[in-house]
């Protein structure tokens, strides 16, 4: 006389349809969870604005990976007052689509730097880069005044963006075949930097590390910060009311 | 607790049911769940449903259902800042109508203006200028009377919404020390001279040799921006040499490494970045600070306190 809530003793005895029937619950939730992502349009909602990062901007973003930034500064403002009042307008998942990967994060050590391009001068990045406690007493971060020193060395700056080509980011033939001089060009007001800005809008074409002379990992990793949160006009008021009135999410 | 056993039977020490099998001779007492765990478990469910109706939830072909309430994160936030907005209106458009030469007749709005001040600047300030405004090396101290640009209300407006030296604003601050060493202007040894009579202006060396050559060589080189008396000039933000106050550093190599390449500071343009009544109220904050010129300083006790750690 087994009544309908023993019935579970039945699954709980056969180590096979236990694992079975987990599979499918686990296998449900995933579905409904993750794959609408790929088919729903409004996942990624669509600005103007966005573009790839230049060659230098992408190394720069390659060192921030390399030391590791992430593991203390996220890259992803949420819609709440108090995050929006210091770091700025959230986040929008279009500014993160050709971050490969991304850097959204969750760890805060560190203020969140999804918007720090262009609110400090490149010699306040340099100074606080080289040495962090002299503009920030009470901080706890490492120094990374080596990059200053390190001559920034990327082989094959096609084979980067062709790789990252590959998986989505629209680099045209035409960034591909000038990716190396992109890199050189926007570090050094003084060449010739073609078509780059074109390409690349609101590229910023400088000096960054103020020793205009070398190219450095520190230009490279000044370059991307500089840049982020900066691609978007987010802060326009007809962008505002649209987000804020676009329903389920 | 229930009397049947339909497999087990009653264990005697626990008068709890046995689920009805044994393993050499361990049997496993079927306790059952505690009632408010499983009705709390139930009433998850059953808010879930309730969830699920009201608020965004399930994913359909081009976007998720939208949930009957309407929810949503960003028209929350907006919401919230809409109220934050409305609370402020008052003051906000008192201060955006108010010319800021006319604050400080003003002292409610004023106090109004310092205290919103204090709080932009711990949010878009303190990373170069310090928690307290005593900046540090190259980053100028603002809680001080000696100003690179000026240091009255509307000065401070200006300096804050143009910026100093920053790219493309045509009216930034913009000035340029050359590289006197870097660029081969002046010999080392000339550089040692007008180091030499630079520190005397300010009684750090005694007048010697060296800084008798070196009064001339300020004369011809110096003396443009920084005034024949080493006095400064706010119309090129040239630091006044004669005091005590050293934006790069006091020290002999400091003022030789700063004439021979010099380090001149950036701020950003913040008319870009926040809105005139911000600005204007950062201005108040920094004027307010114990160096504001000019206009009469708000009474004592009134200047906010130290930004806290945040």
């Amino acid at each position: 006389m087994t009544t309908i809530v023993e019935r579970h003793k039945t699954l709980e005895k056969s180590v096979t349809l236990l694992g079975l029937c987990a599979l499918v619950t686990v296998a449900i939730g995933g579905i409904v969870e993750i794959a609408p992502l790929f088919w729903i349009d409004n996942t990624i909602e669509k600005v103007k604005g966005v573009r790839p990062y230049t060659p230098l901007e992408q190394a720069g973003r390659d060192i921030y990976v390399r030391e590791g930034c992430y593991t203390c500064h996220s890259q992803m403002i949420r819609p709440f007052r108090d995050e929006v009042e210091r770091y700025g307008h959230y986040s929008l998942a279009a500014e993160s689509m050709f971050d490969h990967p991304f850097q959204w994060g969750s760890k805060r050590t560190g203020p969140d730097l999804a918007r720090v391009g262009g609110r400090y001068s490149d010699s306040w990045h340099v100074q606080h880069l080289t040495n962090p406690q002299g503009v920030v007493p009470e901080s706890v971060m490492p120094r990374y005044g080596f990059l200053a020193q390190n001559d920034l060395s990327v082989p094959d700056v096609a084979a980067n963006l062709t790789a990252l080509r590959r998986v989505g980011v629209p680099y045209t033939d035409q960034d591909v075949k000038m990716a190396m001089a992109d890199l050189k060009a926007q570090a050094d007001p003084e060449q010739d930097a073609g078509d780059l800005a074109a390409r690349y809008p609101k590229a910023q074409i400088r000096d960054y590390d103020g020793d205009p002379k070398r190219l450095t990992e520190m230009d490279a990793l000044v370059a991307y910060l500089q840049v982020l949160g900066t691609m978007v006009d987010v802060n326009g008021a007809a962008a505002q009311e649209e987000l804020a009135s676009e329903k389920g999410r | 607790m229930s009397e049947k056993h339909p497999k087990g039977r009653l264990d005697e020490a626990t008068q709890t049911e046995t689920v009805g099998h044994e393993w050499d001779g361990i049997e496993e007492l079927n306790t059952p769940l505690p009632r408010w765990w499983l009705w709390t478990f139930y009433a998850c469910i059953a808010f879930s449903l309730v969830y699920c109706v009201a608020y965004p939830a399930w994913p359909m072909l081009t976007r998720a259902t939208e949930g009957t309430l309407g929810w949503s994160s960003r028209g929350d936030l907006d919401k919230d800042l809409k109220a934050t907005a409305t609370a402020r209106a008052h003051t906000v458009a008192a201060l955006a109508d108010m010319p800021i030469e006319q604050l400080p007749a003003h002292p409610e709005l004023m106090r109004a203006a310092v205290a919103g001040g204090a709080a932009a600047f711990r949010i878009n300030c303190v990373q170069c200028h310090g928690a307290g405004a005593a900046g540090s090396k190259g980053f100028p101290n603002l809680n001080d009377d000696d100003w690179l640009w000026g240091g009255d209300l509307k000065t401070i407006e200006t300096t804050l919404i143009h910026g100093i030296r920053q790219p493309g604003d045509e009216a930034t601050r913009q000035s340029i020390m050359p590289n006197f060493g870097a660029d081969g202007l002046l010999t080392p040894e000339q550089i040692a001279d007008v180091t030499s009579y630079v520190l005397t202006l300010s009684g750090k060396e005694k007048r010697s040799a060296a800084s008798q050559r070196g009064t001339q060589l300020f004369a011809d080189n110096c003396a443009v921006c920084h005034g024949p008396a080493g006095k400064g000039s706010r119309q090129f933000g040239a630091p006044d040499l004669t005091d005590a106050i050293w934006l790069d550093g006091a020290a002999r190599e400091d003022v030789i490494a700063q004439i021979n390449r010099p380090h001149m500071g950036v701020m950003p343009a913040w008319g870009t970045r926040l809105d005139p009544v911000t600005i204007k109220m950062l201005a108040a904050y920094v004027h307010s600070l114990g160096g504001g010129e000019k206009f009469a300083a708000l009474p004592d006790g009134q200047a906010p306190k130290e930004a806290e750690a945040r």
